[in-house]
């Protein structure tokens, strides 16, 4: 088979996007539904009436499930993706999904989606394998290659997991990239490029800064700081919070007991926050379940106000940065705005300070879609890696390793033996010896972080050096090599020198997966890569227009039915009638087409739907309806964020 | 320590059979990569050891070895030449953190010549930096310790949240004479570079002695630096 095309891929926490170079451009690949975002989002269907194991659904209509199936859904698993147990129990206080009931110490935690039990990766697998399946409807043929992006900031663990995810849905990653380097690559593509830029990438639950020295085609990343818990969301638990308590103190109202509730006002909070970019002015009117409404106005200055110590927490990273690349803001001569978070005027405004931008007659690099400007990074760097393009043939990317590594010396101290920022791939290579006489087996622990004690470090993983020849204490020499490869994972050697043979290395990852357990968890639809791929386009796209009409069927029984206009269902009919004539034909067009008009049709009926899915949930309270107390630390991101907004 | 690659040394290239010599990163007869070589960090940019560098042509050839080693040009090659291609960057890339900087390279050149010096990496136990009373150096012996005195009081008054000026503007002044010692001793250390890529066999010795103990004396008073301005709160 000649080698395909290679994919970019931005796995991001709130919306996944998948690009590729069309000719000397890079451009999103839209889904079926003509979006070109497919938020993060994975449902699991009702078990089928005959037994068998559940279909799991991606993006806008998993996200309709999340109001009628909540247990079955789930959505921003990018923060689980490479976390230990403990890690994942404190995130899920703020989700309303739970871990499953049977996980142990040192597992990679599972997630109970319905009757099912899912890892982390498996789910970025899910959503992974929708992008996969979207660009090979684009293309009519096998996508096997792709580039996935990273926050700069993520650790080995969490490399290695999104990793895994791409393997598992049977995608061989070619390089994980750097979200901001990523959208410096979209930038850097159609201008001279020469100077010092900084990308400041603050998305949905991640802040990022890098540095680059542009020079002919060479992209070199000067130094990469940032926070993995520091992104919208926060802006969005702020508003929350204030309105809960308002809620709660003027109308006596207790919203928290009512997860369904909190996500309305969550939305609605999100919706001020959006349009506070662009207004002066937000309004709060929520409709309670005594019938009160609250009623609340939000002037741009108080959301300033109230938002400006999230804000402020850019701050250090950037300076750190500057300060590890030897460089003032007067150096930087461009700053570019990644992530949905930078259309905020205060961000920019921040931006425009820390980085002394206005009194040096500039601003900050916009121009670029900034959902979207990983995603087509991304497609660069893919066309890069697929090495046949005039476009691409000068470019390169010299990234970093954002965090220090070391290794747990005496006393519980880190000895650093590869220091952050060092162009990757890096290598260190040390010695170690016995402490006892016929000692076989030495302990290695590595940790990574910049911390001065390795218990306030991220453990990576044990090694066990086994196998040495019994010797006295002191006089084995075993040398082991410490490699990050390019894509910033840990790869590790051995070799005891006086015997010159290899020592095994029996590696415990702290956080992940075994080989084998990825094996296992290789998604079915990898076995049938060799089938003949037209009748698997044919066979998903009858299955995509069942499942719509399934759900026309059932929208008469809905309430925001009767709210439709009869010329609105009118032309719902027409194209359900339509979908149903072609969906068994051959004509692979036609039944997509028909599928996109009934998806089209039926717009604004599922938006009805999603409100009155929203009044009813406000209503829990007095219907008494079961929920789960999410507890006082409500922070929970949303999946309902609005995809796309200008 | 520093054959840094612990891979075989072929004879001949992987891919043509032809002979050469093992310092190649590539076959000069079929330009295919080559496993890494198992020369020291100068001979990865074909330089003999010097400690005075011509960085902008440092940088350049580090940029056209990148274009030619780095994965992503392999990212669709052969697996054993995507192997090597790792190696070898990983080797272009510690080669060239350790050069550009004139400490690393320093330091790297004195181990390569067999000197002992201090530490083995910068950062390394660094509680114990500074604090071992064997390594003051003797002319600071005095000031040292009664720097150690304002630096513990200061922490305590932070602690405190008590604000002392006096004590403030005395450590200022200590962290400025410190910085002006730093200076003073990367002049002597560049002085020395020189001696010792143009001198002899016994003048290169002369040299590596007092580098290593330039070294030693930046470490400690970089430490103290460090401490300062932590304690300045800065």
């Amino acid at each position: 088979m000649a080698e395909g095309r290679v994919v970019g891929i931005d796995l991001g926490t709130t919306n996944s996007l998948v690009a590729y170079m069309q000719g000397d451009a890079p451009v999103v690949i839209p889904g079926v539904d003509g979006s070109n975002l497919v938020p993060s989002v994975v449902a699991l269907d009702p078990i089928p009436a005959g037994g068998g194991r559940p279909t799991v659904t991606v993006g806008n209509s998993a996200r309709k499930a999340l109001i009628e199936t909540p247990e079955r859904v789930i959505y921003s698993v990018k923060r689980l993706m490479g976390r230990g147990l403990e890690e994942v129990q404190k995130e899920l206080k703020l989700f309303p999904f739970h871990l499953a009931g049977d996980v142990e110490a040192g597992e990679v935690p599972r997630i109970q989606l319905g009757e099912l039990r899912f890892t982390p990766p498996e789910i970025s697998a899910y959503v992974l394998r929708q992008l996969k399946r979207n660009a090979e409807r684009f293309f009519g043929a096998p996508v096997t290659q792709a580039v996935i992006t990273v926050p700069a900031y993520f650790n080995d663990a969490q490399r290695q997991a999104t990793k895994d995810a791409g393997r598992m849905a049977g995608l061989e990653v070619l390089r994980l990239v750097n979200e901001p380097t990523a959208a410096a690559l979209a930038y850097g593509l159609d201008r001279a490029n020469v100077g010092t830029i900084a990308v400041f990438d603050l998305g949905g639950g991640t802040f990022d800064i890098s540095i680059l020295k542009l020079r002919d085609g060479i992209f070199e990343v000067q130094s990469t700081n940032g926070d993995t818990h520091l992104g919208g969301d926060d802006i969005d638990n702020l508003l929350l919070a204030i309105a809960l308590d308002e809620i709660h103190a003027e109308h006596g109202v207790d919203l928290r007991k009512h997860p369904g509730a909190v996500q309305a006002v969550r939305k609605a909070a999100i919706d001020a926050k959006i349009k506070l970019s662009a207004e002066r002015i937000a309004h709060f009117d929520i409709e309670l379940p005594n019938g009160d409404r609250y009623q609340r106005e939000i002037p741009r200055e108080v959301f300033e106000q109230l938002i400006e110590p999230v804000l402020e927490r850019t701050a250090g990273p950037c300076k750190q940065a500057l300060a590890d690349a030897g460089l003032t803001p007067e150096q930087i001569d461009e700053v570019v705005l990644v992530g949905g978070s930078t259309r905020i005027p205060a961000v920019r405004q921040l931006v425009d300070d820390l980085f002394h931008l206005a009194a040096r007659g500039k601003r900050p690099r916009i121009e670029l879609n900034p959902d979207e400007v990983v995603a087509l990074g991304a497609a660069v760097q893919a066309d890069i890696l697929a090495g046949a393009s005039k476009t691409t043939e000068e470019m390169l990317l010299l990234d970093v390793t954002p965090l220090s590594l070391g290794i747990e010396a005496l006393g519980g101290t880190v000895a650093r033996i590869i220091q952050r920022n060092s162009t990757i791939p890096a290598s260190a290579t040390e010695h170690f010896t016995t402490g006892v006489d016929g000692q076989t087996n030495v302990a290695i622990h590595v940790v990574q972080g910049e911390r001065e004690l390795a218990s306030d470090c991220r453990s990576l993983a044990r090694f066990d050096l086994k196998g040495i020849p019994p010797m006295s204490a002191g006089l084995p020499r075993i040398e082991v090599k410490f490699l990050i490869d390019a894509d910033g994972i840990l790869k590790v050697s051995a070799r005891e020198q006086r015997s010159g043979q290899a020592a095994k290395i029996e590696v415990k990852p702290t956080y992940g997966l075994t080989d084998e357990q990825v094996e296992s968890m290789i998604l079915e639809s990898f076995d049938h890569a060799e089938e003949d791929f037209a009748k698997r386009l044919l066979i998903e796209a009858r299955t995509e227009a069942e499942t719509i009409l399934a759900a026309v069927e059932r929208a008469p029984a809905s309430p925001a039915w009767k709210q439709l206009t009869g010329e609105e269902r009118a032309t719902i009919a027409a194209a359900r009638d339509r979908l149903s004539a072609v969906k068994l034909g051959e004509d692979l067009a036609a039944i997509r087409n028909a599928t996109l008009a009934l998806d089209q049709a039926t717009r604004r009926f599922a938006e009805l739907m999603m409100e009155a899915a929203v009044s009813t949930a406000l209503r829990g309270k007095t219907m008494n309806t079961a929920g789960e107390d999410l507890g006082e630390e409500v922070t929970a991101p949303h999946p309902m964020a609005a995809a796309e907004f200008k | 320590m520093f054959k840094v690659i612990d891979s075989a040394v072929p004879i001949a290239c992987w891919a043509c059979s032809v002979g050469h010599n093992d310092s190649t990163l590539f076959c000069p007869h079929c330009s295919k990569i080559q496993p890494p070589p198992g020369g020291d960090y100068f001979s990865v940019f074909g330089l003999e050891p010097k400690l005075e560098l011509d960085l902008p042509a440092l940088e350049r050839e580090f940029h056209r070895l990148s274009r030619k080693l780095h994965p992503d040009r392999f990212a669709r090659a052969l697996e054993n030449e995507k192997q090597w291609s790792l190696a070898d960057t990983a080797l272009l890339n510690d080669a060239y953190r350790t050069l550009k900087n004139p400490l690393s390279r320093t330091e790297y050149l004195l181990k390569l010549v067999g000197v002992e010096i201090g530490e083995e990496h910068a950062g390394k136990n660094r509680a114990n930096n500074g604090k071992d009373p064997s390594r003051v150096p003797a002319d600071l012996l005095e000031e040292v310790f009664e720097l150690n005195m304002q630096l513990e009081e200061m922490r305590m008054a932070r602690k405190m949240g008590e604000e002392d000026p006096a004590l403030e503007e005395s450590l200022t002044e200590a962290k400025r004479k410190f910085d002006g010692l730093l200076e003073a001793v990367d002049e002597n250390l560049r002085a020395e570079w020189k001696t010792w890529d143009q001198g002899s066999e016994a003048v290169r010795q002369a040299a590596q002695k007092k580098m290593a103990a330039l070294l030693d004396r930046r470490r400690y008073l970089s430490n103290l630096v460090r401490d300062v301005t932590e304690a300045l709160g800065a």
